[in-house]
């Protein structure tokens, strides 16, 4: 596991503590940024260390929202009423209500997210390459469509979710404290995780998957988990952002794959994959260009996006951190044998 | 959902209607999945833009439409022009991921496939659209059965493009190039073929194919600059089924895909056609799962 390194952690650190009291106009924004971070961090445990390419994780985050949303209204009131007036019926919670539906809603969502993610491993882990990455991309395309057409849920019209009981701002520095925690939990566990013999493990079915199962790694154990760890975290993810929106629907809000399921890779593959810092570094930039050209390119955004993943891809496939490593290996403690480098 | 199922057991010409309909929209994914299936053949690059180039070719028989041209005549200019966008998009990013791994080509496509349809987005607008071909609609069956007589033109089309993009593989010298290539691009190198050129053609017509059924679309059924994706998807799926290199086996899983899309629509309701063709991609995924699985079994 990485030790606490005062210039590296301190700045983030402060950063994450201070600004929504130093900007307080872009909490949201910020607490948007560390969803990212999240994102790109769970799709590189995948993407990155085990190489298997998924454009379909963005499933999980939806199942978490759709989880929590279903627990947190559940607590008080029938799902089925509540979703068929259509958020005609104000119920106004109370504290107590609601902080006790959010907390069982945000462990359900975790929870419920990492089984889904066991039960879907026995079918998608026989796929290899692009088969793997396009049967998760239909995972995640069906889940929309299907939940379109669920009524008890809210179907294509979606769910409004509970009101918070306390005033715009506190509910502001609340999300935006627990997607911090979110955001900074997933980076400790992936430090430690990648520390550890499950790390090895996946990093060598990365490297060559029959050799590793022929060496005696469970393969097929290992990535399940891996995929379960990733859902667990965009499981929390969704549940946090459902509530910061207040609003749900299927194909924009919940699984929006060609926006946010497409961010996670690009982000990923920006900073460097299978690195630990390269996804919070791509997050980061990501993230700034994008409300950058949202900004000042409005309407031309998404093709400068598109543009930005094909010449990342096509061009810069090593991602930043790639780059700094094969440019300064020393600074990495990568050692680099005289002799190797010079033939 | 029962009660459908009963409409066609009760009255079974409305099983004709499905089916020719099916027929009709079939035969041009089954066109689109050809298309897949050369590039992934050939150039193994998984084209995630397919859907888009189709969008695109429709786009501009629609256009020409608007201009007071024929839309018919979009066929060969869709062809035509989506032959010149696929050889520069070759050059300037096909060329670059072809020798990288796998997930390189599907991502960088999905980027492409992204541009595209905001492109689109931003010159034509959001709505949904048909090129009015003005030809009758007829009915069959005691007028229970009805056609556009477009429809049937457009088959027709589609079946004639099939037959020379066939005859064109088998005869011309690109034709036997690009097989050439496909069985062992080393050896067709040292054989002088210049590879670079035949995947740039073999790209280029791919782009050709999806443009021409794209314009067949855009009279047919609709258009949408974000319907791309459910095209890519449908490819994907034709083409896993039959697997490339399989031409009838392509044609035969276009046609059904196209038959089951318009049977699950009218079973289960119109909202759940695209999630037929999502089941559909993770069915046969599933079912190609549980085939390799018994092959391993067997080696074992």
């Amino acid at each position: 596991m990485e030790k606490f390194n005062p210039k590296l952690h301190l700045p983030i650190l402060v950063f994450g503590l201070a600004a929504p009291f130093v900007v307080p106009g872009l909490t949201i924004q910020v607490a948007v940024l560390w969803v990212m971070v999240l994102f790109a961090l769970t799709w590189d445990v995948m993407g990155g260390q085990m190489g298997y390419n998924s454009l379909g994780n963005i499933f999980f985050f939806g199942a978490g929202m759709y989880i929590c949303a279903i627990v947190q209204i559940a607590f008080i009131t029938d799902v089925g009423a509540y979703t068929a007036s259509n958020g005609g019926v104000r119920i106004t919670f109370t504290h107590q209500e609601y902080f006790m539906g959010l907390i069982c809603g945000i462990i359900a969502a975790a929870i419920g997210s990492a089984l889904i993610a066991a039960a879907l491993g026995w079918t998608v882990f026989g796929l290899r390459g692009p088969y793997f990455a396009i049967g998760t991309l239909g995972i995640a395309l069906a889940a929309g469509e299907l939940m379109g057409t669920w009524e008890w849920v809210g179907g294509g019209g979606g769910i409004s979710m509970p009101v918070y009981p306390g005033s715009a701002d506190g509910k502001a520095y609340l999300f935006y404290f627990l997607c911090f925690a979110a955001a900074v939990g997933t980076y400790l566990f992936c430090s430690w995780l990648y520390s550890t013999r499950f790390g090895l493990a996946i990093n060598a079915i990365r490297d060559d998957e029959q050799k590793a199962e022929a060496m005696g790694v469970h393969t097929l154990r290992y990535k399940t988990i891996a995929w379960a760890v990733s859902a667990f975290f965009l499981g929390i993810s969704g549940a946090l952002f459902g509530n910061i929106t207040g609003f749900i629907e299927p194909l924009e809000v919940a699984f929006p794959t060609v926006t946010f399921g497409i961010f996670m890779v690009a982000m990923s593959l920006l900073g460097g994959k299978g690195t630990l810092w390269g996804p919070v570094l791509g997050a980061f930039l990501f993230h700034f260009l994008k409300e950058f050209t949202w900004t000042y390119f409005l309407g031309w955004q998404w093709v400068a996006l598109g543009v930005l993943i094909i010449v990342n891809v096509v061009f810069f496939q090593q991602g930043i951190m790639g780059w700094l490593m094969e440019k300064f290996p020393e600074k990495f403690g990568i050692v680099v044998e005289k002799k190797e480098a010079a033939e | 959902m029962w009660d459908n199922i009963a409409i066609l057991t009760a009255a079974p010409v409305f099983n004709i209607q499905l089916l020719l309909d099916g027929l009709f929209i079939g035969a041009t994914f089954a066109l689109a999945a050809y298309g897949l299936a050369l590039v992934w053949g050939v150039m193994n690059v998984k084209n995630l833009a397919q859907g888009d180039f189709v969008m695109m070719g429709g786009y501009i028989a629609w256009w020409l439409g608007t201009q007071g041209i024929h839309p018919l005549w979009g066929l060969p200019a869709s062809i035509v022009i989506m032959f010149a966008f696929g050889w520069a998009v070759y050059v300037l990013m096909i060329r670059r991921v072809i020798d990288k791994d796998m997930f390189t080509s599907l991502l960088a496509t999905f980027g492409l496939a992204i541009v595209l349809a905001q492109a689109l987005n931003l010159m034509f607008g959001p709505e949904v659209q048909t090129a009015e071909s003005d030809f009758p609609i007829r009915s069959y069956f005691d007028n229970a059965v009805t056609i556009a007589d477009i429809k049937l033109v457009a088959f027709g089309l589609c079946g004639l493009l099939a037959l020379a993009v066939v005859l064109f593989m088998k005869n011309s010298r690109m034709g036997q190039a690009i097989r050439a290539t496909a069985q062992d691009a080393r050896a067709a190198r040292v054989m002088g073929i210049d590879t670079d050129r035949v995947y740039a053609f073999t790209y280029a017509l791919n782009a050709a194919i999806c443009g021409a059924a794209g314009a067949l679309i855009s009279m047919i059924w609709v258009i949408q600059p974000f319907y791309g994706i459910s095209h890519s998807i449908r490819s994907f799926v034709i083409v896993t089924a039959a697997g490339f290199g399989n031409l009838p086996g392509v044609i035969m899983a276009g046609l059904g895909l196209g038959v089951m899309e318009q049977y699950g629509g009218f079973v289960l309701g119109a909202e759940y056609q695209q999630a037929t063709v999502v089941a559909l991609l993770l069915g046969v995924l599933v079912w190609r799962q549980i085939e390799m699985r018994r092959h391993r079994q067997v080696v074992q």
